[in-house]
Formats: C-alpha cells, structure tokens, sequence
C-alpha cells in the first residue's frame, strides 16, 4: 500500500512559522537563556526544513545536512551556556540589556 | 490507511506550534523548558511523516534528549529560580512583544510568500536532474518519487560516501565546542585574568 | 660690453639675499657696506655702459639681451629679457645714482635704529626691482619689476610697524596702487590678445598693423595702461596714498616717492608712447590729467603744515607736469624734467631729513625757523633745491626742463592755451609753496635749536644732489640761450619725436614769463612769511578761507570720499558677511558630518536584541528582494 505522505510545502510552511516564533522570542526576551532557547527553536525549524526539502527530492542530504546542523546546535548550546555561566558568575545577572558597556 | 501519515502530521505540527508558543513565552524557565522539549518531540513525530525515520530518532536523542537537558542544568546551576520568574515577568510586559511580533510576521509573510510561489519559479531542468545517489528508483516508480522514505542505510551511505569530509569537519567543532566551552566556563582561581567587576 | 648691464640689477638684489641670510653675521656695518657697495658698484657700472652707450651706440639704437628662459606657455614666451636703450640707460644712470647717494645718506640717517640691516636689505631690493622694471625687454619683467617696487614700497613705509598708523598708511599705498596694477594687468592682457606678444619692442612694430589710429581697442588698452600709471605715479584719482606714505622715513621718502618708484608711471607712458600715439584721445585725457592734478596739488602744497607733506603734495604736482608734458607730445621734455625732479626733489627730501634728524623728528614747519643760521650747510643744498624746484631762470636745472615743457605746451595741436595757461599758473604756485618752505623752516625767528649736525654721509649726498640740481640742466638749453640738444638728440631712437620748434621771439616771451612768475612767487611767499607777517594774521582770521585751507589741506577731500564711498560700504558688507557665507557652507559639511555620526552612533547601543533585530530587518529586506517580483 502507498502512505500518503504529507506535502514537503506544507512541512515548509510549519518550519516558516516555527522559525517566526523563534525570531519573536529571540526579540523580545532579555534573559539570555531564554534567548539561547529561542535560538535553538530556530534551528530546529532551519532543520525541519532541511528534512522537508530532502524528503520533496527523496533524497538523503536533507537528513545529512541537518546531521551537521544538529552537531552545530549542540556545540552552540555549550558554548552559549557556557558563557551565560560566566557571566552569572561576574555580574550576578544575565539580563542581556544590561550588558551593553559595547555602546557607543 | 495511507491518511495517517496526514493526520499524525498535522496533529503532531499543531502540537509543535502550540508547545514552541508557551515556550517562548514563559517566565519560569525550566517550563519554558519543558516546554521546548515537547515541541521537539513533536517535530520528531514530524520528522517521522517525513520519511525520516532516523532524524526523528537523533532528534528525540540528541536534541530533546542532550540539548534541552544541558539547557536545565545550567538553569539549575545559576539557581534562576523565583526571584528570576518574578523579574523576567516584570522584564516582559505584553508591551515588549510588539516590536518583534511585527517583525516575525513580516518574516513569516515573507516566507510564506516565497514557499507558496515555489513551483512557478523552480524550472524543469533542475528536477529533471534531481536523482538520487543510490539507485533507488530501480525499484520504485519515478513519478511516485515525492512519497519516498529515505531510510537510515541511505543516510548512512550518504554520509560514509560524499559527505564524510562533512563528518569529519563536525567531528573537529564537536571537539573544539567541547574544549571551548570547558574553558570559558572554567572557574578561575590561580590565574592571572582579572575579572572586571561592572 | 653691454653684456654688463646685467649685474646692474643683479647686485642689489644679490645684496638684498646677502643681507637677509647673514645679516646677523654682517652686523649693521657690515650691512650698510654691503648695501652702499652694492649700489656703487652698480652705478659705477651703469656709468660705464652709458658712457659706452653714448660713445658708441649699438645698431638701431638698442640693445637687447634675454638672460634666461622665463616663460613658455600657450602662445606666449616671455624671457627674461633686458632691453637696454637710451630711455632706459638714462633711467638706470638716475636710479642707481641717486639710489647710491640716498644709501650713502641713510647710512647716518638710520644709525641707531631698530631694524637697520633690515631697512638696507630693502632698499636694496628696492633698487633691484626698480632696475628690473627700467631695464624690462617684455611687459611680464616689465610687470615684475612694477610689482616688486610696489611690494618694497608697502614694506619700507610700514618700516617702523610698531605704530598701527605707519601699517595702515602703507596698507592704503599698497591697495590704491593695486587698483592701477590690475587695470594695467587688463592693459597687458589687451595687447597680448590683439597683438600675439608682449615683447614691449615687438608690439610696437605689431601695434600700428593691427588697430588703426582711434580704434577701440588701442583706446582701451591706452586708458588701462594709463589708469596703471596713475596709480602708481599718483595721479588723480589715485593720489591718495602719497601723502599719507611720508609715514616711512625720510630716505624712503626721497628715493621711492620722490626720484624713482612714482616715476615709473611716467616710463611706462614713455615706453609705451606707440600705443598712445594710436589713441589721441587718451594723450589728450593724459595730459588733462596732469594739469588737473598739477594745479590741485599744488594748490594744497601751499597750505601743508609737514614738511614732508609738503613735498609729497609737491612731487604729485611735479608729475602733473611730467604727465603734462608727455600729453602734449613733448616726450623727451617730460623724460627730461623726471631726471632733473630726481635730483632735486631728492635733495629736498634729504635735507628735510637733515632738519628732521637734528630736531630730533620735527615735522611742523610752524615749529621750526631760523635754522639758516644753525645749519648752514643743509639750508645752501635746501635753497639749490628750491630754487631748481621753483624753475629760477638760467642757474637751475629745473629752469631748463621746465621751459621745454612750456615749449612742448605751446606747440601742442588741441588745447595748447589751456595747457600752456595751466603750466605757467602751476609755475607760480611752486614757486610759492617751494620757497614758503624754505621762509618758513629756515628764516624768522628761531623757534628750535637743532640738536644734531649732519655728518660726513649726510653731506656728501646732499653736496652732490645740489650740484646735480644746478647744473644738470645744462644738457639742454634752448635755442635762445645757445643751442645745446645733447639730451633730446640722445633719446632720438627710443623717442623718436623731435622737440617742438618754437619761433625765438615766442621762446623768449615763454622764459621771460615763466621767470616773472617764478620770482612772483617767491615775491609772494616773502611777502606772506616774512616780510609782513600781518598779512599771514590776516589771512589767517578770514572766515570763509578756512573752509578752502581746510579743504586744500585734505587734498580735496578725495579721502574723506573715498571713505563715504568705497570704504564704509565695504566695511559694511564684510561686517554683514561676519559668519563668512562661503566658510559656513564648509563648515556645515563638518557639522553635518558629526550629526550624521551622532545619528550613527545611536545604533550602536550594545544591546544585542538591537542587533538582532537590525539583523532581522536585513533579512527582510534580502528576501523582499529576492522573492518579491
């Protein structure tokens, strides 16, 4: 029997929309682990269209492709988190507004 | 029969939306958290409809799984616990979110635009060219070929064959994350950095 | 030989550089040898090419010699050219002669002062550049030297320039000349333009192919140059800074505004005689021109009250004749009297500055009398001077000059009664106000003891002027007292117009009436100064005479229109024009610059929810681009 598979657009679509509500939260939040958050739903949604795109085409570089991205995602969470740990450590906060002695 | 592929689709698509929306939007972190964690389980069930069965796998794994729970224990290092929930309550008014809203949905319009007007601008030539590594059509009809699972042997084909300079380069900046973040986070006592007190 | 006559200008101004780079090592002595050597020599060796010139004249009567060079550009080639004939051989005889006696003399006039190598590097440039501009072959030497006189003039006025007064008088010299200069700039330009050159030689032979007597453009280029002439020669309109330039001491006075630097207006007329030749009607404006201000200043020269004054006003009237003169086409006459004025105005200049000197910087002649007695010496050389000046019949220099003037007047085609009748007035009036200065300073009373003798530098000059002032003369004496043309004969080729022939009878009814008037004016000046000193009380308590002294003394109030005129209006507009309009805009570029980096700047506000929404912005606009149809 033949699945029918859902259409990769549509994937597209939520991938679009997912990223969108990453960006918004990526805007809006101060506390830098939430803005690290938001950063990784936006991956994800960058991943899930890689996927889609490489199920439109039946091939295996979409997979492959967010493979490597995942592997980015990963070294950037430690590193992010990382920082934010140092950063707690020196100025007791991480609100990321208040980190701004680059003015100017 | 073949609409359950379409139905777990959208069910587990409309969970992710919702889930990523109550995670971006919580003051308590580790809900937003959790949070996080069901919309990428959402988007494994996604990955699965997908045909692609063992992305779906690397992502309850990997991401759900090592991620998210990196991301709880820093929180639970820093101890951001209530008087966090309360400032970042105080920090984000419903004020806060005009700016990027508008924003994200110009984005989103954008892309939207672009995804939807896709097929006018695609030309024959490039998916006449589109194969597949392996010959897998062989045994599958051509025109059937946008309902295709790619199983994990061709993952892993692809990745031991053309892609394992990709591989190895990942290997490299797990490595160099790996060392980097040690070190940033490292808790000086000896050394001779200062730390400038703001 | 005539090779030689290019270190005539050569060492002065090498003395000048000498002077300016080690004259701290020189020291004032050694600057004063310096400078006086310099001009010696010079003169010894014009001396020599003059004598050579007289002997044995070069063919066509000129000889030219480019020493480098100069200019090439576009169609115009301008060397550094000499051209030596005889108008400029009895220039350079004149300059460096007198220029060596006025050295000679400030070497003891200016002992003492602050600034004495300085003044003799001066003028020794001075004298190098009014060498330039005799000895000029082309009009672009001919404008250097022209501008370099003129630059020396400024600084040698503002000598003493601790006083403000000193600065702003050579200030005003400087840019009422300036005003002749760029008219004569225009002039230049002129000729180059219809005429393809300006080699003063080559456009004269240019000149009457391409304008036709009358022509507009001969008339045009006539009048620049003339204007150009008039201001450095101070001619009305542009004889407002003479006076006012006595501000620079008393040699400067003698050998700029007196011999050599005004003089130059009446060389250019008369090097350029062929251009005017071809616009009559300027020669004819020329010659008004210095009747006009003949009479006007030496009408105010009779009621000065500085001696220096005096003889300012006294050299504008005395170029009044040489312009005059040159009018009526009495070319040589007017070459004539500048060579016979050079000495005697010069020597006046100096022996005032004898007098200055030793009342210790005297000027008011009502201070002053009795000084024959004291002085005698500077008070012989002073009346040689005067007596030249005033045209007293026979002995004098300027009697002989004069009269060939008066000649030339009577002879002249338009107009010559007025001419005529405006040189015998102008006669009477220098007599007047010529021995006024001498009854005033040096009879009557004694008012002043003089505190200072002159020396030896100061005599020398003075005895050898008086001589000069004498006998200088005798070159040319007119056909009634025995016929000598020595001077007329030797310009032929440069000025190729024979003096004019006058009938015995009329010549001698011209001399018997220039001598009446000559003595009437001293007649008069006696009577007024000395002899009834009540008619001077008299004179002096007349109402409405006080409004004409005033307006006499003023200079006929050309300052004072100026000023309402030219000067307050562009005060006002510079005043108006405070935030210089076109500086703003430069400076609104600057400033517009820093807003613009304020407003920069306001983006970068650290923050990284800033930056990543600038990002986010990007990114829409990249894909509006790029998805967008």
């Amino acid at each position: 029997m033949s699945f029918s598979f859902p259409l990769p657009e549509h994937a597209l679509l939520l991938a679009a929309l997912l990223f969108a509500m990453g960006l918004a939260g990526l805007l809006a939040r101060r506390n830098i682990v939430f803005v690290l958050m938001s950063l990784e739903v936006m991956l994800n949604a960058a991943g899930l269209a890689l996927v889609a795109s490489g199920h439109k085409w039946a091939q295996a570089d979409g997979q492959v492709l967010f493979i490597v991205l995942l592997a980015v995602a990963g070294c950037e969470a430690a590193v992010g988190l990382g920082l934010v740990m140092r950063i707690h450590r020196r100025s007791r906060t991480v609100d990321s507004d208040s980190l701004d002695s680059l003015k100017g | 029969m073949g609409e359950d592929m379409l139905v777990a689709f959208y069910g587990a698509g409309a969970v992710a939306v919702l889930a990523t929306f109550l995670a971006v939007t919580r003051a308590q972190p580790v809900h937003a958290l959790l949070y996080l964690g069901t919309s990428l389980l959402a988007i494994a069930v996604v990955f699965y409809t997908l045909g692609a069965p063992f992305v779906a796998a690397l992502e309850v794994v990997v991401y759900a799984g090592a991620i998210v729970v990196l991301f709880v224990f820093v929180v639970m290092m820093l101890n951001l616990g209530t008087s966090t929930t309360a400032a970042e309550r105080s920090l984000t008014p419903p004020r806060v979110w005009i700016g990027p809203a508008a924003l994200s949905a110009l984005v989103l319009s954008l892309l939207v635009f672009a995804i939807l007007t896709s097929q006018t601008r695609a030309s024959a030539v490039q998916i006449a060219n589109r194969k597949s590594y392996f010959a897998l059509r062989a045994s599958k009809d051509e025109s059937q070929i946008e309902n295709q699972e790619v199983p994990p042997r061709d993952v892993g084909a692809s990745l031991y064959g053309p892609y394992f300079v990709a591989v190895e380069l990942s290997s490299v900046l797990l490595l160099a994350g790996m060392l980097s973040a040690w070190r940033i986070a490292r808790r000086e006592r000896t050394s001779g950095t200062q730390e400038v007190r703001k | 030989m005539f090779e030689l006559i290019v270190l005539v200008p050569a060492l002065p101004l090498a003395s000048f550089l000498a002077i300016t780079a080690l004259g701290r090592r020189l020291g004032s002595q050694g600057a004063a040898w310096v400078a006086c050597a310099s001009t010696g020599i010079a003169a010894v060796i014009s001396t020599v090419v003059a004598v050579e010139f007289i002997g044995d004249p070069p063919d066509q009567g000129f000889f030219a010699f480019e020493v480098w060079e100069w200019l090439r550009v576009g169609g115009l080639r301008a060397p550094f050219a000499l051209h030596l004939d005889a108008l400029s051989v009895i220039m350079t005889s004149v300059v460096t002669g007198v220029g060596f006696l006025i050295h000679l003399y400030s070497a003891e006039f200016m002992a003492g002062e602050e600034g004495y190598s300085r003044f003799f590097s001066w003028l020794n440039l001075f004298v190098g550049f009014m060498l330039v501009l005799v000895l000029a072959g082309n009009f672009v030497v001919l404008y250097l030297g022209w501008e370099g006189v003129g630059l020396c003039s400024y600084l040698l006025i503002g000598f003493w320039y601790r006083n403000p007064a000193n600065g702003a008088a050579a200030r005003k010299a400087f840019i009422v000349t300036r005003i002749g200069d760029v008219a004569m700039a225009l002039g230049l330009l002129l000729i180059f333009t219809d005429l393809g050159t300006l080699d003063i030689r080559e456009a004269m032979n240019r000149s009457a192919g391409v304008w036709p007597v009358g022509s507009d453009r001969a008339v045009a280029a006539a009048a620049l140059l003339l204007a150009g002439a008039a201001g450095k020669s101070a001619q009305i309109p542009l004889q407002v800074w003479l006076p006012d330039a006595m501000a620079g001491p008393t040699p400067v006075s003698a050998l700029i505004h007196a011999a050599t630097m005004v003089t130059a207006g009446v060389y250019l007329v008369a090097r350029t005689h062929w251009l005017f030749v071809l616009a009559p009607d300027i020669l004819l404006v020329v010659a008004t021109l210095g009747s006009v201000t003949m009479l006007a200043a030496g009408l105010s020269a009779c009621v000065q009250t500085d001696i220096k004054r005096t003889l300012a006003y006294s050299t504008i009237s005395q170029l009044g004749y040489m312009f005059l003169a040159l009018g009526v086409g009495a070319w040589s006459a007017g070459v004539f009297h500048f060579m016979t004025h050079a000495f005697f105005k010069a020597l006046l200049f100096l022996a005032a500055g004898a007098v200055i000197l030793a009342t210790q910087h005297e000027h008011d002649m009502r201070k002053l009398g009795g000084l024959a007695r004291q002085m005698p010496f500077v008070f012989v050389t002073f009346l040689a001077g005067a007596a030249s000046l005033a045209a007293l019949p026979v002995l004098t220099a300027g009697f002989y000059s004069k009269d060939m003037i008066l000649a030339g007047a009577w002879a002249a085609p338009e107009a010559s009664r007025w001419f005529l009748g405006a040189a015998l007035a102008g006669a009477f009036v220098t007599s007047f106000y010529s021995f006024r200065m001498v009854f005033l300073t040096f009879l009557g009373p004694a008012r002043m003891r003089p505190h200072k003798l002159p020396g030896f530098a100061v005599g020398v000059p003075l005895g050898a002027l008086a001589l000069l002032s004498l006998g200088a003369g005798l070159i040319e004496i007119p056909h009634s007292l025995g016929h000598v043309s020595l001077f007329s004969s030797f310009l032929a080729d440069a000025l190729p117009y024979p003096p004019a022939v006058v009938p015995a009878k009329v010549e001698l009814a011209l001399q018997a009436t220039a001598t009446g008037l000559a003595l009437a004016g001293l007649a008069a000046a006696w009577v007024v100064y000395v002899g009834f000193p009540w008619a001077a009380e008299w004179h002096a308590t007349m109402r409405p005479l006080h409004w004409v002294h005033g307006l006499l003394r003023n200079g006929w109030g050309f300052d004072a229109v100026y000023d309402r005129v030219l000067v307050r209006p562009f005060v006002a507009a510079t005043s108006f024009n405070r935030n210089d309009l076109i500086d703003s805009v430069f400076e609104g570029v600057g400033r517009g610059v820093a807003v613009l980096h304020v407003a920069a700047a306001l983006t970068q506000t650290g923050r990284v929810r800033w930056y990543a929404a600038l990002l986010a912005i990007g990114v829409i606009a990249l894909l509006a681009v790029l998805v967008l149809p």
